[in-house]
């Protein structure tokens, strides 16, 4: 276990994340997506804490503010996903042609 | 088995578990498996931080993502077509610039990682590093924390907010309907709304016409 390896791994989950945001037609797979990227994130902000912040503990605050990230980007997710469901019958994102007027 | 070496096992187990199930989240029949899978990939990130020392930020993250993977699930069943994964499925648009995207992404992280010249300068072994963050939200970092708090409560009523049927004004709805180009469709949740707010959208209708 070394910090290259921690972020080498934290690039993979960020790759997929980023892969994931791009080519998935459904909303929640798309926040699923985005949920991965976070998730690398915050695997480098704690393997920077635990390599080379010398275990300050203001370096684990940056995971939490991810934590905050993550949870506000999920609850706006879900309600967006309602609201759109709600208004066009929407699900995935081709059916939301009408946005490029 | 000496405790680096376990580690460094254990690191292998979760790191390669995480990326596994990252990766099976976008192949997974089910949408309900994929938010299964995507808890596993977490839960995996969750043990590296553990193996790292890091104990309070693995377990709250394994608690967070319990519950949402949970509220995902009862989306996946209430919205998703398919719930139950009984039919394959692929719902991908863009396919080939999404994997070379992604692939470029990773390469550049991973060459920013491998040759990139970071301080060393690791935790203590004898670090107590959960006592120590509990001072530090509750003392000198305790404005972020209350802003990390804050910005989820309006968070909270935003969300309510946009998925609450009914609005102060009417439908919540009413302002984000296409509009409808059959006259018909003008009294579209009139009900909550006084006649005279429906007046600037019959307008808009009439706009509409005029233009096809």
């Amino acid at each position: 276990m070394s910090l290259e390896a921690l972020l080498v791994v934290s690039a993979v989950l960020f790759g997929v994340g980023v892969y994931g945001a791009l080519s998935q037609q459904s909303f929640v797979m798309i926040m699923m997506g985005i949920e991965l990227m976070l998730n690398g994130a915050m695997l480098a902000a704690g393997a920077f804490w635990a390599y080379t912040a010398a275990g300050q503990p203001k370096a684990q605050m940056l995971v939490v503010v991810l934590f905050t990230v993550m949870a506000v980007e999920a609850a706006i997710g879900f309600a967006l996903v309602i609201n759109i469901y709600r208004v066009r019958k929407a699900d995935i994102t081709e059916k939301l042609k009408k946005l490029k007027g | 088995m000496n405790a680096p070496l376990l580690a460094d096992v254990l690191f292998w187990l979760f790191a390669a578990g995480s990326v596994l199930s990252a990766w099976r989240v976008f192949r997974a029949d089910s949408m309900m498996r994929a938010a299964y899978w995507l808890f596993a990939s977490f839960v995996g990130v969750a043990g590296i931080f553990l193996l790292l020392g890091a104990e309070f930020l693995g377990f709250i993250l394994i608690l967070m993502m319990a519950g949402e993977m949970t509220i995902m699930v009862v989306f996946m069943v209430m919205f998703m077509m398919n719930p139950a994964g009984l039919n394959p499925m692929t719902m991908v648009h863009q396919h080939r610039t999404s994997i070379a995207v992604g692939v470029l992404a990773f390469l550049g992280l991973a060459a920013l990682a491998l040759f990139a010249d970071f301080p060393a300068a690791p935790v203590a072994d004898t670090s107590r590093a959960t006592a120590e963050l509990g001072t530090e939200l509750l003392g000198g970092s305790m404005l972020v924390f209350q802003t990390a708090g804050v910005t989820l409560l309006s968070t909270m009523i935003g969300a309510i907010a946009l998925a609450s049927v009914r609005g102060r004004y009417g439908d919540a709805e009413a302002g984000s309907t296409e509009p409808q180009i059959a006259p018909e469709g003008v009294g579209r949740g009139s009900h909550a709304m006084p006649a005279a707010k429906e007046e600037p959208e019959m307008d808009e209708h009439h706009g509409h016409l005029g233009h096809g």
